[in-house]
């Protein structure tokens, strides 16, 4: 089963090195975990505080997106290598998403 | 494990067994033909009784009611229950021998979509005997279809439901299997058409279905559970129907034709003698119709009210996909050109493919001017229209692709005299039925209309109308004629039948061995089997040593989870009916069945089988000594 | 076999969900899928966007009515939650310490049933002191569409988690069943990303009007 070893190498080494790795990526993760409560919390505080809703539409729809970005590419870690395929999917998928809802929005009246 | 002698030595039920678990794309690939080809008997059946009706003036040959059921029916069954599966036992039986693979990426998968899609059919056309057909036409719009009453509606939003799960799933199971399991050195742009066409619909089906889904949801609901999704009354809207139906019915469009221009330029090269003109130029011709497939639903819609901006945007994204269908239509006649051409029966398909095609596309593109579209809509303009892309490429590459591919999936070759003779019969009927539709539709003529009277100007059209329609039954018939013949004389072909395959599928003996390929091939360009024949070799030369060949094992899972939507669905159906207590149990019941067995499936280890090297070297010898 | 294989930490490769090429068609497929439900979740948010507030006469309830802060910022709180607690699982996984994978997964269940329980006290709650029904208006419909797909989702994720948990309780990680583990944390996220979306465009929107 030569595919279950892709590094060649001290195996030690490589082990400790992808531990490391593991680590530093989960550090990573739980700093995004922050940001998105933070952000969750911007979006809860602007609502409750009553601003205008031509401020707090785009700006809480800002923040979800924002949320959503880190969400995939952290999370699910679309930035890892590997994802090329997964990638072009979302986002043909994120396109027809976002022609469906402008299309509800503007050309279904009454 | 004497595998390989096991696996062809059964008796008749140990062949029915075999099928009803299979999870070989090849047999999976037989299902479909054999499925989609009774349905598309029966919507054959159902368009002669509609041109039968209309043959004369004011005929009684069905009552109104019932032509509305037939028409509706006729429309669906074709588009879901036909052209696909059709399509889709191709895609099985050639896209993983194009692209190298000894299978596909979740033969289980595969395996459910074609008994999901089977069972949905069933119980769609089950509603024949149960109280009537639906009636609102294939497009059942929401303020017709919620006014429908028995339960017609309600076979066809349930019906659609469970057949468009199983699409759903083969076409992920199409996608991965292109990007994951190709030979060694096939690139993607070394892949044959057919497999891109494949890929690009496969991605079509992935979006286009779900909506499809979620407005059949709506429309369940609907007429089912007192919802009020487009109910104006309770504030509903049933443009969101419209919507919906269209977003998915218009990629549904090009999910059917991109199969059939991939299956086309396929006999092209192969009977032409030359490469495939502008390759690249291809599929990104492919790729875009893609694309904007997406782009250009509301021009079903165009009366609908939409605005003069929302109307001038859909115009014009449709006009625009005129162009890279044009880039493939002069691509197939620059490939002919100059080949060494050999007039097979596929070819003739193909050939006449073009100019049919050519036909549809231009009056396509005549309604795609949305203020000339207000005087097409809905009459018989439109019908001759989606008949001339429908039948003039899709069905034409359906039997083009069955002569072709007929030795690949049987190893036997069909009639090629029965075979012209079919296909002078089914060409002539096509264009004798649908030519004269667009002056009937021109002179006022509207669609799903049921009979008109005498002295309308009517009368002498609809009648060459339907004597073409004869013509089509008569070649259909002498196919099937063909089909019988041709399999009881059963005379093997071997391998290359055609004598001029380019690509991979063509290389592996046939009959096609259950593991496809004993060795996978090494792949060197583009039509990688015509290489090596040029270079004056026989065989692909092979990427690896004869060695262990992991399989995947039968299973009647499949069959019992769709059986379990087929049961569930009886119960959603029946439990608004006044006295039938037993509805939601069996509702329950069914989707018990459902979800026990994916569960069952999902906890039960099935690790596969492997076939022993020493078992692949001794057949090898058994064949030769 | 070799899906059954026996790891170490040291052995263990370094992707384990893609390390055979069963795990890499799932993986693949299962990311194709979520494209697919984008779309299908599109299309239901796209409904609601054009059905909210459409009500049959103004005695019906509306969103702004409707709708209360806090709840909805505990749902999002355990949700959110939930999707970091299964990312610390999938760390374990990708480490080839079960236990700790385990022990992570069943926090993800414990805060996905919270949410859970919360929705059906939501939706129970609509239903007797508005009469806010999934009958009652198309906007009830809608909302209750789009909210209980979601809802629906996460009982099946929840099912799909314990149903592994359980499975594979006693015989550990292997090769065979680490696709599987990583393919459900990926379902879970997707429903954290179109939670996002819900408590955005249908709650703190609908809030403002």
């Amino acid at each position: 089963m030569a595919n279950l070893h892709p590094k060649s190498g001290d195996p030690k080494v490589t082990y400790e090195y992808r531990r490391k790795k593991n680590a530093e990526e989960m550090r990573m993760q739980v700093i995004t975990f922050t940001m998105m409560i933070f952000f969750t919390v911007i979006a809860f505080v602007a609502v409750g505080a009553g601003f205008s809703k031509w401020f707090i539409i785009p700006f809480v729809l800002l923040l979800a997106v924002v949320q959503v970005i880190f969400q995939l590419y952290y999370f699910m870690h679309m930035s890892h290598k590997g994802h090329e395929a997964p990638q072009l999917f979302m986002y043909s998928g994120v396109i027809v998403a976002f022609i469906t809802i402008l299309a509800f929005l503007t050309i279904i009246w009454l | 494990m004497s595998t390989i002698a096991h696996a062809q030595k059964r008796g008749f039920t140990g062949t029915i067994w075999e099928y009803l678990t299979t999870v070989d794309h090849k047999k999976i690939a037989i299902l479909y033909l054999l499925a989609g080809g009774f349905f598309f008997i029966v919507g054959g059946i159902e368009a002669m009784m509609i041109r039968i009706q209309l043959a004369v003036p004011n005929n009684d040959f069905v009552s109104a009611g019932l032509f509305n059921e037939i028409i509706t029916m006729h429309g669906t069954t074709m588009i879901f229950l036909a052209a696909m599966p059709l399509l889709f036992a191709f895609m099985n039986a050639v896209m993983p021998l194009q692209i190298g693979a000894r299978d596909v990426a979740f033969p289980f998968v595969n395996a459910l979509g074609f008994w999901l899609f089977f069972f949905g059919g069933v119980f769609l056309n089950l509603s024949w005997f149960l109280g009537g057909a639906p009636d609102a036409g294939w497009t059942s719009y929401a303020s017709l279809s919620l006014a429908s009453e028995g339960h017609g509606i309600d076979f066809y939003a349930l019906g659609l439901q469970i057949s468009g799960f199983g699409t759903l799933m083969g076409g992920i199971n199409f996608l991965v299997t292109i990007i994951n399991m190709r030979a060694p050195g096939m690139t993607y742009m070394r892949m044959p058409l057919f497999t891109w066409t494949t890929f690009v619909a496969s991605a079509l089906i992935l979006f286009a279905f779900p909506p499809l889904t979620v407005g059949l949801f709506m429309l369940i609901f609907d007429r089912m559970f007192g919802s009020g999704f487009f109910d104006v009354a309770m504030g509903g809207n049933t443009i969101i129907w419209e919507h919906f139906f269209w977003i998915f019915g218009h990629p549904e469009v090009y999910i059917l034709v991109l199969p059939a221009f991939g299956i086309f330029s396929e006999i092209f090269p192969t009977f032409a003698r030359k490469r495939l003109f502008g390759y690249s130029s291809m599929v990104f011709a492919t790729v875009l119709i893609g694309f904007l497939g997406f782009m250009v639903w509301a021009h079903h819609m165009f009366t609908t009210g939409l605005g003069p901006v929302a109307n001038a945007i859909f115009a014009v994204a449709t006009m625009a996909i005129a162009v890279p269908t044009g880039i493939k239509i002069f691509n197939w006649i620059l490939t002919i050109w100059g080949g060494s051409i050999k007039f097979t029966v596929p070819m003739l398909y193909a050939v006449a493919f073009i100019p049919s095609f050519v036909m549809g596309g231009v009056t396509g593109v005549m309604q795609a001017a949305a203020p000339a579209d207000y005087q097409f809509h809905d009459s018989y303009f439109i019908v001759a229209h989606f008949h001339y892309v429908i039948v003039g490429g899709i069905v034409l590459g359906l039997l083009g692709g069955a002569h072709f591919y007929w030795p690949l999936m049987f190893g036997t070759m069909l009639s090629e005299k029965l075979g012209k003779i079919t296909f002078v019969l089914f060409l002539v009927g096509f264009h004798l039925t649908f030519f004269i539709q667009h002056f009937l539709g021109l002179m006022g003529m509207p669609r799903r209309v049921w009979t008109f009277l005498e002295g309308q100007g009517l009368a002498t059209g609809n009648l060459i109308s339907s004597i073409g329609a004869a013509f089509m039954a008569l070649g259909i018939i002498v196919l099937l004629v063909n089909i019988v013949i041709t399999q009881k004389k059963n005379i093997q072909v071997g391998r290359d039948p055609w004598e001029d395959g380019r690509t991979l599928e063509w290389a592996i003996p046939s009959p096609v061995p259950f593991y496809n390929f004993k060795q996978l091939p090494l792949v060197r360009g583009l039509d990688p089997f015509w290489i090596e024949k040029m270079e004056g070799k026989t065989d692909m030369t092979p990427a690896e040593p004869v060695g262990d060949i992991h399989m995947p094992n039968n299973s009647f899972v499949p069959f019992v989870i769709s059986l379990g939507l087929f049961v569930a669905a009886f119960g959603a159906m029946y439990h608004a009916d006044e006295g039938k207590d037993w509805a939601i149990p069996v509702l329950i019941i069914g989707m018990l069945i459902t979800f026990g067995a994916m569960l069952y499936r999902s906890v039960k280890d099935d690790h596969g089988y492997h076939i022993h090297k020493e078992d692949l070297l001794d057949e090898a010898e058994g064949g030769t000594r | 076999m070799a899906a059954e294989q026996k790891f170490t930490p040291q052995t263990w490769p370094e992707s384990p969900e893609q390390a055979t090429l069963e795990g890499k068609n799932k993986f693949l497929g299962f990311w194709f899928f979520l494209g697919g439900e984008t779309v299908l979740f599109a299309s239901l948010f796209a409904t609601y966007l054009a059905l909210k507030d459409s009500v049959p006469s103004d005695t019906h309830a509306k969103a702004a009515d409707l709708f209360e802060l806090p709840l909805v910022f505990l749902m999002t709180m355990l949700l959110l939650t939930s999707s970091l607690t299964s990312v610390f699982a999938m760390y374990h996984m990708k480490n080839y310490s079960f236990k700790k994978m385990q022990q992570w997964l069943f926090i993800t269940v414990v805060l996905g049933l919270g949410f859970l329980a919360c929705e059906i006290y939501e939706f129970y709650h609509y239903y007797h002191a508005f009469e806010h029904k999934f009958t009652s208006s198309a906007f009830g419909s809608a909302f209750y569409t789009l909210v209980g797909f979601h809802g629906g989702h996460v009982v099946f994720g929840l099912s799909w988690i314990i149903a592994l948990m359980i499975r594979n309780a006693k015989r550990g990680l292997n090769l065979y069943n680490a696709p599987k583990f990583y393919l459900a944390s990926l379902y879970w996220h997707f429903i954290d990303v179109v939670w996002v979306f819900i408590f955005t465009v249908v709650y703190l929107m609908g809030m403002v009007g």
